[in-house]
């Protein structure tokens, strides 16, 4: 399959749900209108994202194509172009808008759209883990006792224990956040391996190998993210 | 494509707008006044609405209605709080408020419905046509009950509602052709009963809503309560009056105190007065800007919130916003265009009238719908997040706030005991965890074939439309076959109460189809007229002169039957007009191809 994890760098039509006409049976020859009685057609449904979107497999995009595109795509599609037609081209460009803004709202999104691209080459859903990082096993440890207790004692008189935790939290809320920055870097730095690998030969067996290794490696990264967001979530909660 | 007209159905004011040519107008009444007070009175003769029912509301109050939008889509226990201040009874039928008026009842779509008609009546004696189709907007903050209650209002008027839009939307669609701007704007929209706030990234033609925001239960409405209040208190102190034993004196104040702060925006120091009844003299207090500001100021923090909030939402900090619009009555205050100013860091743009601007953008919105207008598109958003119920009374979100529309999400259902027949399904929408916290749309039973636990498998779409309204589809994935879900509202009506307020309204409604009969004859005698005058100024040397004589008796008489309230009259002089004229027609047919050859004859020789 030349093109299943295709590079090419402009797509000029959409896959289309079917190949003839849904209304004077045509032939449809990938055109968003049929050729013959101009009605809109509907988008496959197993049309991914970044083909949509005219995007090769890659994930550092440029936003102003992605936009451009995205806005091309609405002219051609809104339903607002179809309130003169009739019920089933009305239906179809639903079907279709909704499809389009799904795609440009998960691309848009760094985070989301690498959890897409995960999806979709290696088919995993991004596990939802319990465990903190390994690295952070023990800090995490002290800093949920200490959020115990400072939850414990918030109705209390003991203030000077009340301050002292909360600038322990606070201290490592900030240690958090440096994480969370050390994450990003990380992750940006997979996107540059996967757009690397991808761009030299995307369809060797080497190739595919190196590629789940940088998947997996993403998938860590997009965990961990995660699990450190809500325990930031839950300090500046408790005690800012 | 017959005409469609933007309609702006708000708490306090209504207006009906169009497109003539590439402007947007508003349509003017009688007294050159585009706003219609939504207001409805009933009384002895029959229904009055607008300016009319505003000074009834004074005589009458118990038997006028306003501010019937902030009853749209809620049930009774969502207004208890606000209940003593209108003088009418409520009631709640199947989780829709009912307002009780001397032997009857009506829904809140029922009464928006009526004002819509005055609205519809108007833009149908100024655009001589009859009007069926309709974009009407909402506060972008609107739940689906809401939007769903609009759209029936409409229905009830006789109105195609071909599209709901959201306010500070359809004001940035007005202000965006006015300005050809591009860039980041804020539209802060305050106005009598709702609070709104969206971005928009302008780029071109595209408006696209990054988010919105809002809280549709804080205008100006609550100010002047507050004022009242204030004057109730008083009058008691001072003149041992209780206002609530006199719901006209209520009323009274209420106008009173609306009129005040009015002035306020404009002047330093006003004074209101009110006549007590039964000749106990008159109250009076002096009020300065100051004194208002300081009771409007804790309303007013109230819109900064979910102002940061949708910068948040929209991942934009206030100095990356290029434009900052100001939209709704309340933001004629200026301690709001101060605070606006503060938060945003610059000085707003209030040019576009802003009681008018929403109605503008509708018609904008009624354009691009209508097929004209194809440079122009709205992407806009779901303001709420929409969930199912799971276990534990949890909302699982589903589609998320802020989601760029039509949207749809599609969730598999199954069963957990064997031959288990059907599963409930509970539609929420909001931003809470626990499902009582947000509000309930709709619950439906989804039919499922009697089979070993977990083996059935249904796909459940829920899709937002562009209205920003639900739609939900179902399909048995093992067959294959599309299921119908049967939604029932929780707070709506059922489509055979609209169908039944339709029916009712009609009755109503013989008289508005007299007058439309009249209106469409009338604009026929008029282009007869036009046309007949045309042809006698070309065509007078081909006829005698009796018979110009005669076509200009008929002409006249046309002219004055045309006047007179009967549209049969009317048809039967435009026939004898037909009559009278046709020699003219025909002598001028042959003239006209007698000159077409000639023509053809001279560019053959040249």
């Amino acid at each position: 399959m030349a093109h299943d994890h295709g590079t090419h760098t402009s797509f000029r039509e959409l896959p289309m749900a079917r190949s003839m006409c849904w209304h004077c049976q045509s032939e449809v020859t990938g055109e968003y209108k049929c050729g013959q009685c101009v009605k809109v057609q509907p988008l496959s449904k197993d049309l991914d994202y970044f083909t949509c979107m005219r995007l090769p497999r890659l994930l550092n995009i440029q936003p102003e194509k992605l936009q451009s595109t995205f806005y091309e795509l609405s002219r051609t599609f809104h339903p607002d172009f179809y309130s003169n037609k009739d019920d089933q081209e009305q239906i179809i460009s639903l079907g279709n808008s909704a499809l389009l803004n799904t795609a440009y709202r998960t691309l848009k999104d760094p985070v989301q759209r690498a959890e897409y691209l995960i999806r979709l080459e290696a088919g995993a859903v991004k596990q939802i883990r319990s465990n903190p990082p390994a690295d952070l096993f023990d800090e995490i440890l002290e800093l949920q006792e200490d959020l115990d207790e400072y939850r414990s004692l918030s109705q209390e008189k003991n203030i000077e224990r009340i301050e002292e935790l909360r600038k322990k939290l606070n201290v490592s809320r900030e240690a958090l956040e440096q994480r969370q920055v050390q994450m990003e870097l990380s992750l940006t730095s997979k996107f540059d391996e996967w757009d690397t690998i991808q761009i030299a030969s995307p369809e060797s067996d080497d190739a595919r190998g190196k590629k789940d290794a940088v998947l997996k490696e993403m998938q860590e990264i997009l965990s961990d993210k995660t699990y450190v967001r809500n325990i930031v979530n839950d300090l500046i909660e408790t005690a800012d | 494509m017959p005409r469609i007209v933007g309609i702006d159905l708000g708490t306090t004011n209504s207006l009906v707008a169009y497109m003539d040519g590439e402007e947007p107008r508003v349509i003017a009444g009688q007294h050159e006044q585009a706003k219609v007070p939504s207001i409805v009175g009933m009384t002895d003769n029959g229904l009055i609405v607008g300016e009319a029912a505003k000074e009834h509301l004074v005589r009458d109050p118990s038997r006028t209605i306003y501010s019937v939008k902030r009853f749209m889509g809620k049930s009774l226990e969502d207004v208890t709080d606000e209940l003593k201040y209108f003088p009418y009874t409520l009631q709640e039928k199947n989780g829709v408020i009912r307002i009780v008026i001397g032997e009857k009842t009506y829904s809140p779509p029922q009464v928006s419905a009526m004002i819509l008609k005055e609205l519809k009546v108007r833009a149908e004696a100024h655009l001589k046509e009859s009007i069926t189709k309709a974009v009407i907007t909402v506060p972008a903050y609107f739940n689906d009950s809401q939007r769903q209650a609009t759209k029936d209002a409409g229905m009830i008027a006789g109105l195609e509602v071909l599209r709901i839009i959201n306010e500070p939307t359809a004001a940035a669609l007005a202000y965006g052709l006015q300005k050809k701007t591009q860039g980041c704007i804020a539209v802060y929209d305050f106005g009598g009963g709702t609070f709104d706030i969206s971005i928009l990234q302008l780029k071109d033609g595209i408006f696209e809503v990054l988010s919105t925001s809002g809280n549709t239960h804080l205008g100006g409405d609550d100010i002047d309560r507050q004022i009242t209040d204030i004057f109730i208190k008083e009058i008691a102190e001072q003149y041992s009056i209780d206002s609530h034993d006199h719901a006209d004196l209520v009323q009274a104040i209420r106008l009173e105190a609306e009129r005040l702060k009015v002035k306020l925006s404009d002047d330093v120091k006003a004074t209101a007065v009110v006549e007590l009844p039964n000749q106990q003299g008159t109250y009076q207090r002096e009020w300065t800007r100051d004194e208002l500001e300081s009771l409007a100021n804790e309303l007013i923090d109230q819109t900064l919130e979910p102002c940061r909030l949708a910068l948040k939402d929209a991942g934009l900090r206030a100095e990356q916003i290029d434009e900052v619009v100001l939209v709704g009555g309340s933001t004629r205050m200026p301690l709001v265009r101060q605070r606006v100013q503060e938060l945003f860091g610059q000085e707003p743009h209030c040019e576009l009238n802003p009681d008018e601007v929403v109605a503008l953008g509708a018609a904008v919105q009624a354009d691009i719908l209508s097929g004209n207008k194809i440079d122009m598109l709205l992407l806009d958003v779901t303001p709420l997040s929409l969930g199912i119920e799971t276990m534990g009374g949890v909302m699982s979100a589903l589609i998320r706030r802020n989601t760029t529309i039509p949207t749809s999400a599609k969730e598999m259902f199954t069963t957990y005991v064997d031959g288990q027949t059907s599963v409930d399904i509970h539609i929420l929408q909001g931003e809470r965890e626990l499902v009582r916290d947000n509000r309930s749309l709709a619950r439906f039973q989804l039919k499922v074939p009697p089979l070993p636990a977990a083996v059935p498998r249904v796909e459940v779409t829920f899709l937002i439309d562009a209205n920003g309204m639900l739609n939900v589809t179902a399909k048995d994935i093992r067959t294959g076959e599309a299921q119908s879900v049967q939604v029932k509202p929780s707070h709506g009506l059922t489509d055979d109460e609209v169908e039944g307020m339709v029916r009712e309204s009609f009755q109503f409604a013989a008289e508005d189809i007299k007058m439309r009969q009249v209106i469409e004859a009338r604009t026929e005698a008029d282009a007869i007229l036009m046309a007949t005058e045309k042809a006698l100024f070309r065509g007078k040397d081909l006829i005698s002169q009796d018979e110009v004589k005669g076509i200009h008796k008929i002409l006249d008489e046309l002219k004055s039957v045309k006047e007179v309230d009967d549209h049969r009259q009317i048809r039967s002089k435009i026939t004898e007009v037909e009559q009278v004229t046709h020699h003219l027609a025909e002598k001028l047919m042959d003239a006209t191809l007698k000159e077409a050859l000639e023509n053809k004859k001279l560019s053959e020789v040249t």
